[in-house]
């Protein structure tokens, strides 16, 4: 994009943030699968781009930055959450908000449910380069790893799915009450 | 045809999953695929779970902002962060000189925050954690005996204790229950719902002496206010943002300071 010498870097930071939101909350709700918790986190991530936004280097990409911050927040917030117990893990299946979108592809096999089965780092390769499209050496830089670590962390995760699908509906495990 | 091809690997195939490879390789990718059915197998069907977990996402990232993330507001809730900050910290300040300067003049020893509203915080986190998921018991005692849950819960804690009436923000009663409080002490739950079914809790315990400021803590998506107020510790807890929750916190506050200081019966009963 051409920077013209009358932006503010005020004006600058809001368009260019607010450009990212939607990715970034479907990201946190692919990962947290609670709407509310999934706002915190965006709404976290945000803040920290705002108090941060002088730090940010001119040249890098600010895609890969905004993910790296929301992933780290997603990490503590289920370290925090592991250190309360396990009566929280309750929290995970909402009472009743259960999805429009989710029930109507539970029949045919609901992909996201399964992705829940996964730890973290399998969940998180799978969201940054298939439904984000980051490019393989874009998500080795948010996951900090190298990029024959994402090749098979890719390869693994989607295997890890494609059993738990096959499994059956892992989901139902904890619709049960 | 002759030109020789490097092998095909798990990455050419995950590649290939993602749609990610040039003519060339692509074309190598396909012929290999073709002499092995069950390979060509797993990866379609690879493809076809990326395909289907961005279906499922699609209507998220459709979704229009909530206003509470726009940059703008944001950024007024940080500038207006700072200042409340150094509020807190001029309000400290002062305490401290109104403190020490006029000692036991004050009816009311008003201190800062300080570990035992933090506990009661932590406290009814718990609690409401606990107790907000549940499907089969999420109270004790109804609300359709409120009476007799009052009278249960103000004797028992040794306080009069009204269920404020949160109509206005959309919640009523579903009931309460009675819980292990700190240092040996009791506690009681009171519990709301919204017609979405959102629930709201209020958590009140014997706590130390003296009264605090509001205390704001958020874990996750629990938001909890708190403060100490005659001996006693008060909590409301909900998934709700800081101002929302605010809101129903001064409600309950002012609710709950008609109630008589204690009662004559005293605790145990």
């Amino acid at each position: 994009m051409a920077r013209t010498g009358k932006t503010t870097p005020l004006d600058d930071s809001s368009a260019l943030l607010e450009a990212q939101i939607p990715a970034l909350r479907r990201y946190a709700y692919a990962l947290a699968r609670e709407h509310e918790t999934a706002d915190d986190l965006v709404q976290d991530c945000l803040e920290k781009a705002l108090s941060r936004w002088h730090l940010r280097r001119r040249d890098g990409d600010l895609r890969a930055w905004l993910f790296t911050i929301l992933r780290n927040r997603y990490i503590d917030f289920l370290r925090g959450r592991r250190r309360r117990g396990a009566t929280v893990q309750l929290e995970d299946a909402p009472p009743q908000p259960v999805h429009a979108s989710q029930e109507r592809h539970v029949e045919i096999g609901d992909v996201l449910g399964a992705l829940d089965q996964l730890p973290e780092e399998q969940r998180s390769v799978i969201l940054l380069v298939g439904i984000e499209d980051f490019s393989y050496e874009e998500a080795a830089k948010v996951l900090n790893v190298p990029l024959g670590t994402v090749m098979s962390r890719l390869s693994r995760a989607r295997q890890k799915l494609r059993q738990v699908l096959e499994a059956g509906r892992p989901c139902l495990l904890w619709r049960v009450k | 045809m002759t030109t020789p091809i490097m092998p095909i690997g798990e990455d050419d195939l995950q590649a290939h999953v993602d749609g990610r490879l040039d003519p060339v390789r692509l074309a190598a990718v396909e012929s290999y695929l073709a002499d092995h059915p069950e390979v060509a197998a797993r990866v379609e069907l690879e493809r076809k779970q990326r395909e289907m977990l961005r279906t499922q996402l699609a209507q998220k990232f459709a979704e229009p902002i909530p206003p509470r993330l726009r940059i703008a507001s944001l950024r007024a809730a940080r500038h207006a962060g700072g200042r409340r900050w150094l509020l807190r910290i001029a309000a400290g300040v002062a305490l401290f000189v109104i403190g020490v300067g006029a000692g036991q003049f004050l009816h009311i020893p008003l201190k800062p925050a300080t570990m035992a509203d933090m506990s009661v915080a932590n406290e009814a986190m718990i609690a409401y954690r606990t107790y907000v998921v549940e499907v089969a018991h999420p109270v004790e005692v109804g609300a359709q005996n409120e009476q007799h849950l009052v009278r249960w819960l103000s004797k028992r804690l040794g306080r009069q204790l009204v269920a404020p009436k949160l109509a206005a923000f959309g919640y009523h009663l579903m009931g309460g229950r009675l819980l292990p409080g700190m240092d040996g002490g009791v506690a009681a739950q009171l519990m709301y719902e919204d017609a979405a079914g959102k629930r709201l809790t209020i958590y009140i315990c014997s706590g130390d002496d003296g009264q605090t400021a509001f205390q704001f803590d958020r874990d996750g998506s629990v938001s909890t206010f708190s403060w100490l107020d005659q001996g006693f510790g008060f909590a409301v807890s909900a998934a709700l943002d800081h101002d929302r929750l605010l809101q129903v916190a001064q409600s309950v506050y002012q609710n709950l300071d008609v109630a008589e200081p204690a009662l004559a019966s005293g605790k145990g009963g």
